[in-house]
């Protein structure tokens, strides 16, 4: 039957089941056959620190979040159009995300009375009238499923364990989409078992074809190709982002790229990405712990490579010390910090922006190095690009900020050319002259001499030195210089900064909105609308936190009022309030999830109001 | 001996002092063992700038400022690591940690046993003094039970690392003893070490004169050396004592003292720095001298073993991948394998 097909703008999907139901696996494939489609997309997967909780649990549902539109998509969506749920768990934990009159899809086996049970129903939800605001398509998958596989010859734990493709096909079918590039991931997945290819791409056509003729719909949706800048695009998330540009750094700095990390959630996958490479001389070197990672790379950046270590919150604090003596001893390198829920273990998988003031004063000592924080996904390869380049044309340690949320979600990117990048040159010894460890140029920055340079020996360390011989020295007057110096050094830094921009909204008014980090999508998105609906409002996003933009003050002047909305208490208010002595007011969410558009487009109405009263 | 640079110059100790004061206190051991250093530097043929002194914290750790190569006085406990991280890096250079009792086995203990299991081909010398000299005489985890140390003041109940016995448990590669005293011994120990291929360790019982005087002394004093300890030699049967009277037979695995009028040199013990099981019985020779019947603290190279480097093994996947994968293609990388392309 022929259908009618109704067209959407956006559409935000959520997925959720069992941690073992391969939920991620099923959103990365409906993102990326989106994406290849010509789709913005945003995701935001959101899975339990357990790696296998109990079956059916609450504690063990798994989740993935997209949205995907014709129109730019900034963040993954506040409340969703389409909630996925394999059992009664996933769908309790994740009913408050679906929108009024939204469509629940759910797989009627993970309802029995066992599931329910699990889920700590007192009746089934799909019966006692809980779904009446909804549009609710029941499905027994598993039946379905085993149905479609039934002379496979395959064991029954097997068969289920393709009940996510049942689910996928369903999708594809419903919104118009092409099977070919989960076929081509299917076929290269399961390579080495044709009898797993097989099954998969008979039960992800089953849900199609099950779709098609159940007269399940009377219309599909169609969302047509986003209006994104001439290019070619990939769809990339932020860890993997953050690997590549670290690689891509270490060619235009010609230096080999050592990186040293002790595994931690959830900074891994750049240890596992980066491992993947070798063939581009990287060197991933995984320690005994976090203090040995930071020491290594200390070690690296001494002998003339360029030096990362990446960690989250509690290995940041575990490696405060050296990097003090990086500081110190003025080499380049970068930290990373993929920040989760604080403070001591936390909330491992979940995300948080709380670590910034430890990244900008978390050290003994007058430390200061620069810092600087990526905004989405696709961002994190520019601004680890920039960090490296930090790092090596200003001899210092860099702090790099991303959180879990970044990290783990993923958005097409209008990936670079090699060419196109910028180069990295480090500050060399002329050699005219006897070698001086801690002689500057105009940019106070010292020359990168390593060993295996003749007549460049030199002894360095964490004692302070004297200036220009970088000899021991406990002279007071030198103290006071090297601390000025060192200051002096990366607030210089700035000079060489592109000058701040207001990202959209109004450039001058009643209300700014100053976000730094993963909040970029959500606050673009509110301001955008509120700025659409009359309201004088602006957003300004900070990559670069320490040394700030020169031009920062300038632009805080040009409004009444400054809000900072951050996944803390209130940290990059306290610095702002401190630089600028500007009365902002902080927004502040601590759940280990992100804000929402609408919560932040709410704080800006009243905000407005207030003002006109 | 000494050994032509590759520009084909012989250079002296000389060559390695730099012009900064050394200030540790008179008569401090470290004295003998920067001397020794400096000595053997011209022997290993290489370049000054292709050597490399990374110290933690501690007395010390104030060596690599009076060496005339390249040098890195670092933090507390983790001039291990960063000499791991710099050996990974630059397989080229000569790397020498120089560490103390309380930075290598108290706050540095990981890093210590990680950099062995790993054998990164580097020279330790660990300075056991047993106190802590830089922060004015506490008692160090090598310090015997019952020292009485400003922070121990009815005495420790710490009982002590077995430095040695610890460096086998890690699987080290070149297991050795020395002493700040016996500058002809620990010349021959360090060179050893120098050519080791692997990481070399050597413990150098070195004598604190201000907080922990005579620590040693049983050891290195003349009227009791050559009772108390044992000189390894390889291949030669352990004979000890003022007359070489005394010896060490295995009698089953129990080593005990024997007199050689009661026994002849071929019924003791004979080194053999490869046997790993009999190294292990030779570093867990600590008995407290004081203590009858007490066993002879041997001296030397306890044990030697061929093994792969890390950084060898690093070097040789970064080849193994690009021999799979060829040389990294930048463009290739940042496009991965599924790319749309907008027109507009």
């Amino acid at each position: 039957m022929a259908k009618i097909v109704e067209e959407k703008k956006e559409v935000t999907i959520v997925f959720a089941g069992d941690s073992g139901d391969g939920i991620q696996l099923t959103g990365t494939q409906f993102t990326n056959t989106n994406a290849l489609f010509g789709n913005d997309v945003s995701t935001f997967p959101n899975f339990p620190a357990e790696i296998r909780a109990p079956q059916g649990t609450l504690a063990g549902v798994s989740g993935f979040q997209l949205q995907f539109g014709s129109v730019e998509v900034a963040t993954p969506g506040d409340v969703c159009d389409v909630l996925v749920a394999m059992n009664a768990a996933a769908f309790k934990v994740n009913l408050s995300r679906l929108k009024k009159s939204g469509t629940v899809i759910v797989n009627t086996d993970g309802f029995n009375a066992r599931n329910l049970k699990l889920a700590e129903y007192e009746s089934n939800p799909l019966e006692d009238g809980t779904l009446n605001d909804y549009r609710t398509i029941a499905i027994d998958v598993s039946k379905m499923t085993r149905m479609a596989l039934v002379d496979s010859g395959l064991g029954k734990k097997e068969v289920d364990r393709s009940r996510n493709m049942f689910v996928l096909g369903f999708l594809y079918y419903m919104y118009n989409r092409d099977l070919a590039a989960t076929e081509k991931f299917i076929r290269e997945k399961f390579k080495k078992s044709p009898e797993l290819i097989d099954a998969n791409l008979r039960v992800l056509k089953a849900g199609y074809n099950f779709a098609d003729t159940s007269e399940t719909f009377t219309s599909r949706y169609n969302v047509r190709a986003a209006q994104l800048d001439k290019g070619e695009y990939r769809n990339i998330m932020g860890n993997q982002a953050t690997a590549l540009g670290l690689i891509a750094a270490s060619k235009m700095a010609k230096r080999d790229l050592f990186y040293g990390s002790y595994p931690i959630t959830p900074a891994s996958d750049i240890l596992h990405e980066l491992a993947k490479h070798k063939n581009f001389g990287v060197k991933t070197f995984q320690a005994e712990d976090e203090i040995a990672a930071i020491c290594t790379v200390i070690g690296a950046s001494f002998g003339g490579q360029m030096g990362v270590t990446a960690s989250s919150g509690p290995g940041i604090a575990l490696k405060g010390e050296a990097i003090g003596l990086g500081v110190m001893l003025e080499l380049p390198m970068v930290i990373i910090n993929v920040q989760r829920g604080g403070p001591s273990t936390g909330l491992p998988t979940k995300t948080e922006q709380s670590d910034l003031l430890q990244a900008v004063y978390g050290r003994n000592g007058e430390a200061p190095m620069p810092v600087i924080s990526a905004s989405s996904p696709s961002d994190c390869f520019d601004t680890i690009f920039e960090a490296c380049k930090i790092a090596i044309e200003h001899m210092t340690p860099v702090f790099f900020l991303s959180d879990g949320y970044i990290a783990n979600g993923s958005e097409p990117w209008k990936f670079p050319k090699a060419k196109d990048l910028p180069a990295i040159k480090s500050i060399e010894w002329d050699q005219k002259e006897e070698y001086q460890p801690y002689l500057r140029n105009l940019d106070l920055v010292r020359s990168w001499v390593t060993p295996g340079t003749k007549g460049g020996e030199h002894r360095i360390g964490g004692l302070e030195k004297a200036d220009i011989t970088g000899d021991v020295s406990y002279d007071p007057d030198n103290h006071e210089r090297m601390v000025g110096l060192r200051r002096e050094k990366i607030e210089r830094i700035a000079e060489h900064l592109p000058l701040q921009k207001v990202e959209n909204g109004a450039q001058e008014g009643e209300l700014l909105m100053l976000s730094w980090g993963s909040t970029y999508g959500v606050v673009k998105t509110a301001v955008k609308e509120a700025h659409a609906m009359g309201m004088q409002v602006g957003h300004v996003h900070l990559r670069h936190i320490y040394p700030f933009p020169r031009n920062l003050k300038e632009i805080l002047g040009d409004f009444k009022k400054v809000i900072i909305p951050e996944m803390n208490q209130g940290q990059l208010l306290k610095l702002i309030r401190s630089e600028f002595l500007v009365d902002a007011k902080g927004l502040n969410k601590v759940k280990g999830i992100p804000f929402t558009a609408a919560e932040i487009l709410e704080t800006i109405k009243k905000e407005v109001e207030k003002n006109e009263v | 001996m000494k050994s032509e640079n590759s520009n084909g110059q012989v250079l002296t100790s000389k060559d390695f002092s730099t012009d900064q004061d050394v200030r540790w206190c008179p008569g401090c051991g470290d004295y003998s063992i920067l001397k020794q250093v400096q000595s053997i530097m011209p022997e290993l043929g290489r370049d000054k700038e292709d050597i490399v002194f990374i110290s933690g914290i501690g007395c010390s750790s104030r060596f690599p400022y009076y060496m005339e190569t390249y040098g890195m006085h670092s933090i507390h406990g983790r001039a291990t690591a960063i000499a791991s991280g710099l050996k990974a890096s630059r397989p080229d250079l000569s790397v020498w940690v120089i560490t103390g009792d309380g930075d290598a086995l108290s706050i540095g203990g990981n890093h210590l046993i990680h950099m062995l299991r790993r054998n990164f081909d580097l020279n330790v010398l660990l300075f056991n003094n047993e106190i802590y000299g830089l922060t004015k005489g506490q008692y160090s985890p090598t310090s015997p039970e019952g020292k009485v140390t400003k922070s121990t003041p009815i005495g420790s109940i710490d009982h002590p690392f077995n430095p040695l016995k610890l460096c086998m448990g890690a699987d080290a590669t070149f297991v050795a003893r020395t002493m700040d005293r016996d500058p002809k011994h620990q010349r021959e120990v360090l060179l050893r070490g120098s050519k080791h291929v692997g990481t070399s360790m050597i413990e150098i019982y070195q004598n604190c004169n201000v907080f922990n005087d005579g620590a040693f002394e049983v050891y290195t004093d003349k009227s009791s050396k050559a009772d108390e300890t044992i000189i390894l030699e390889d291949g030669q049967p352990l004979v000890f004592g003022a007359e070489a009277n005394k010896g060490i037979r295995l009698n089953g695995s129990q080593p005990e003292v024997v007199s050689l009028n009661d026994f002849s040199k071929e019924d003791l013990w004979i080194h053999n720095e490869q046997d790993k099981f009999k190294a292990q019985l030779l570093t867990s020779f600590f008995d407290d001298p004081q203590v009858e019947g007490h066993l002879p603290r041997p001296f030397g190279i306890f044990y030697v073993e061929e093994r792969y480097r890390y950084e060898e093994a690093m070097a040789e996947q970064l080849e193994f991948a690009k021999g799979q994968k060829g040389e990294g293609d930048l463009d290739k990388l940042l496009r991965g394998s599924n790319v749309w392309e907008v027109k507009s």
